[in-house]
């Protein structure tokens, strides 16, 4: 359950401001991908051409190429509703539906869609995905609660219960600890290890050991000044680019000499 | 990889099965959402042009026509009416306003934090009063009330033109139904005004305390040139709402057709609004007409109030260091 | 008070104060002269009472505050007391509105009143039954046809709008819509009937099309302010997992906000349902209980009440009564709908937690 993306020439625009310049990266199944740079640098940006999110805002257009194991998600006819149901996505903060319990929440990609599915087969799914996001024994007690009681670490972590119900072939992690404390990152840190036996993970971080203490692949984007896209300035193995960068702004943002 | 085979039926790639990827279920949904927005386009319109459809008649009819099967040429009729309907909301405002602003001041700045809500209730308690209570309760309550008063006014400051005339006998006057329209107004008033001083910058308002402003004065330093457009706003929208408030005036004020601006007397103005509602359910032909054109020009006028206060409130919004 | 000055002083941060006492004596001083002076001059009336007392304590106040603390505060003083006063002055119609409504309405308020019309029925006796019945076809057929078009196009402003011309014009017609006076609705809804079945009709259904255009804005009002409370996390999150937008809308979005749309459309029940004018030109009178909204005049409680004060018999007295006991029974309706407009709002709102 997990594919390769391939991104070629990827441009992002909102109206007429070029968010993202010239983007061609290779986002490997089974592993974990970190976007690292500075804010306002278009790594969110890029993640959410991923699953075409970024064309919730209004004028937001692309131009390029994104291939999910070959097949275009800017194609003809691709319907950006059916591509978020093989891409997953979790947010910067938690972001569990109000009006449902811990239960619904996990089934709401079922739900929402209308799929036809026994009670039993729904439960043992909800039962899965709270497992695989080492959420269930915290919960297992209180599924009828609403998700909105949980700890702020524990939301997250039903969030991405939520997203891998779906059974995406790729999951998007845009900022996810960004909103939690310490021992919650580390909760967050773990699963996404586990995860990655499964999916294709891509995660944008501001948290540069968070980077260097999980990813398999890092890629850092920088932009010139306000104004100026976002470029992808390098990417490679993350013991490489944490160590010996190709590139010396890379190596000056690690270092903490910006950004 | 090796779990592909599971993938089900509708996650497979899907675009050579959907060449348009506008879901039929969203393109259903936001034509519903659009097509209502546009057909409240389309009713106002509706309401303009039935009302000039059946309004015309009365506008183009020959006067001899109208003298003998309406009320009368239609400017020479709706003159009075015009100015009773301008002349009994200027005077509920002069009434309402300063009234309004003070307990608005009183909830935001003077009560007590944790009464300030309930006391709001309070106040918008009198705007879910029904307008057909308050003209009765104007009629039956207030204007016998009253009448001792405005016939003392009359007898003691009845050299002041405003107060002069003779006394009505039953208080039923222009300023009693004034009065009605005020508490009418009040509530409205009000509660734009709180929302506005609650509004005020706490930092303004520290600051002209820390410069030994006293309660009063901190309030005229920061709170009231903050609020001005607001309370401009406000004052127009309740001017809108008694230009148009018809059961009130219907009820309470013995109204004919003359223009004068004594207060006291039994002989006052009436409004458009009041006349149609007493004369709209015996009216028939060309009467009838008349009435829709008279309802036209109260249209037209509350129309006007209502555009200039949005725009005082768009120009005063662009100068006004609000945030 | 002054041995407590006395310890403070000579610093230069203690002022003149009015001792504790002078308030309330003063309060009391001006309320007794006042009332004096009305048995005096005016036999006891106690509004003359209230207002002459109440100049005498601005007057006095004035005077012991700049003697003993000087200008500035005196006038702080001064405003302090007119907003009180003002508060005070605007709870004299509400208390009497309620007193009166109470005290005359309680007269009619029996089981005969709510178990039979005015058919046949001159003089004594007599009730509302037909206007109770009215106000629920005419109220209830102005809601069928305001929500669907308000949420809808609340939906519209909030979810598709994006701000463009279209929903720019239809906001601003919507402003344009809730300065509209009720009894030109009426006259719309009339000329609208006199078009489509000719002229002088008054039915109930004509009188809920009257409803419907003061109750569209408010409901839309409310709706796209609700709506656009719902943070966007939630729809995103919704996307993400492939929910189209439209169900995003009806499954997402409006459950997150449905207690306060409904509490937005009670609210718009209560402002509607004690509308008098365009109903007595729209729907007219009826005597009679008469459940067909699209024939024949249909009576409404408020205008009943009308009806009753205004059209009154030879002996006024009963008229009068039931007027009043209309009265009380609209006041009851509509604060009961207030009341439970805010309760749901307030209970059943989903914790969005931010």
């Amino acid at each position: 359950m997990s594919k390769r993306i391939e991104v070629t020439d990827l441009n992002v625009y909102y109206g007429d401001f070029r968010a993202v310049e010239d983007v061609t990266m290779a986002i490997e199944p089974k592993a974990i991908t970190a976007f690292i740079g500075p804010s306002g640098c278009g790594k969110s940006t890029f993640l959410r051409t991923l699953n075409r999110m970024h064309e919730v805002v209004p004028g937001a257009r692309v131009e390029g190429e994104v291939l999910l194991d070959g097949e275009n998600l800017y194609g003809p006819g691709v319907d950006p509703v059916r591509v978020r149901r093989q891409v997953g996505m979790v947010f910067q903060r938690p972001n569990p539906f109000p009006t449902m319990s811990i239960k619904e929440n996990v089934l709401a990609g079922i739900n929402l869609n209308n799929r036809r599915m026994p009670a039993s087969e729904k439960d043992a799914l909800a039962e899965r995905a709270l497992r695989g996001a080492n959420l269930w024994d915290e919960v297992k007690n209180r599924l009828d609660a609403p998700g909105s009681g949980l700890s702020g670490g524990q939301q997250q972590r039903l969030c991405i219960a939520r997203a891998i119900a779906m059974e995406p072939q790729v999951l998007l992690m845009d900022e996810p600890c960004s909103a939690l404390d310490p021992i919650s990152t580390l909760a967050i840190e773990d699963l996404m290890a586990k995860l990655k036996e499964e999916y294709t993970i891509v995660i944008v971080t501001h948290n540069m050991q968070q980077a260097a203490r999980i990813s398999d692949v890092t890629a850092f984007f920088n932009i010139a000044g306000t104004g100026s896209p976002g470029r992808l300035i390098e990417s490679g193995p993350t013991e490489k680019i944490f160590s010996v960068p190709d590139v010396k702004a890379t190596e000056d943002y690690i270092s903490g000499r910006f950004g | 990889m090796s779990q592909q085979s599971m993938i089900r039926a509708d996650a497979e790639p899907a675009s050579h099965h959907h060449p348009d990827p506008k879901r039929v279920g969203d393109r259903v949904f936001s034509g519903l959402a659009t097509g209502s927005g546009v057909l409240i386009l389309v009713i106002l319109a509706l309401v303009a042009a039935f009302l000039l459809i059946q309004g015309t008649p009365a506008l183009l009819a020959d006067p001899a026509k109208l003298t003998a099967q309406g009320y009368g040429p239609f400017a020479e009729w709706v003159a009075p009416y015009v100015f009773g309907t301008l002349w009994a909301a200027a005077l509920a405002l002069f009434l309402a306003v300063p009234v309004s602003i003070g307990i608005a001041l009183f909830i935001s700045h003077y009560a007590p934090r944790r009464l300030a809500q309930p006391l709001g209730y309070v106040i918008d308690l009198l705007a879910a009063v029904p307008s057909v209570v308050f003209g009765l309760w104007g009629a039956a309550v207030l204007a016998p009330a009253v009448q001792p008063m405005w016939a003392w006014l009359n007898a003691n400051l009845g050299f002041i033109p405003l107060f002069g005339g003779q006394a009505s006998g039953t208080g039923r006057t222009i300023l009693t139904a004034a009065i009605v329209l005020a508490t009418m107004v009040l509530p409205i008033i009000t509660s734009l005004c709180r929302e506005v001083f609650l509004q005020a910058p706490k930092l303004h308002e520290e600051a002209a305390l820390a410069l030994g402003a006293t309660h009063w004065e901190m309030i005229k330093m920061a709170v009231l040139p903050f609020a001005r457009p607001g309370i401009i706003a406000a004052v127009m929208l309740g001017l809108g709402r008694a230009l148009g408030e018809t059961m009130a005036v219907a009820m309470v004020l013995s109204g004919g057709r003359q223009i004068s601006f004594q207060l006291l007397t039994s002989e006052n103005p009436n409004t458009i609004a009041a006349t149609i509602a007493q004369n709209f359910p015996e009216a028939f032909g060309l009467k009838v007409n008349q009435l829709i054109a008279a309802g036209l020009v109260l249209f037209v006028i509350t129309l006007a109030v209502n555009t200039i206060a949005r725009w005082i409130v768009a120009r005063r919004a662009q100068y006004s260091g609000a945030n | 008070m002054t041995t407590v000055s006395q310890a403070l002083a000579p610093g230069e941060l203690t002022s003149g104060r009015l001792p504790a006492f002078v308030l309330p004596t003063t309060i009391v001083g001006a309320a007794v002269v006042g009332y004096a002076l009305a048995v005096l001059l005016a036999g006891g009336n106690l509004a003359v009472a209230v207002i002459v007392g109440y100049v005498l304590f601005l007057v006095v106040m004035e005077i012991a505050a700049r003697v003993v603390e000087g200008a500035r505060q005196a006038s702080d003083h001064r405003a302090r007391h007119l907003i009180v006063g003002a508060f005070a002055l605007a709870l004299v119609p509400l208390a009497s509105v309620a007193w009166e409504a109470v005290s005359k309405g309680a007269a009619r308020f029996d089981p005969l009143f709510f178990s039979v019309s005015m058919r046949n029925v001159i003089g004594a006796g007599g009730g509302a039954l037909h206007a109770i019945y009215g106000t629920l076809w005419v109220t209830g057929f102005a809601t069928l046809i305001s929500v669907p078009i308000g949420l809808m196009t609340a939906i519209y402003l909030a979810e598709y709008g994006n701000r463009g011309r279209l929903a720019a014009s239809i906001t601003f017609f919507v402003d344009v819509m809730t300065g509209i006076p009720s009894i030109v609705a009426g006259l719309f809804a009339y000329a609208l009937m006199t078009l489509i079945v000719g002229p002088g009709a008054k039915f109930g259904f004509s009188g809920s099309v009257a409803l419907s255009v003061l109750m569209i804005p408010v409901v839309v009002r409310s709706c796209e302010e609700l709506l656009r409370l719902v943070p966007n996390e939630l729809r995103e999150a919704s996307y993400a997992l492939g929910v189209p937008k439209w169900r995003t809308i009806v499954r997402v979005v409006i459950p997150t906000a449905i207690s306060g749309i409904v509490s937005g459309v009670i609210l718009a029940i209560a402002r509607v349902i004690g509308e008098t004018a365009p109903l007595l030109i729209a729907a007219g009178f009826a005597a009679s209980i008469n459940n067909d909204p699209f024939s024949g005049p249909m009576t409404t409680l408020p205008v009943f009440v009308y009806d009753q004060y205004a059209h009154p018999g030879i002996d006024v007295q009963p008229y009068w009564d039931r007027a009043w006991a209309g009265a009380l029974t609209l006041i009851l309706i509509v604060m009961l709908l207030n009341l439970a407009g805010r309760l749901i709002a307030r209970r059943f709102a989903p914790k969005i937690g931010r």
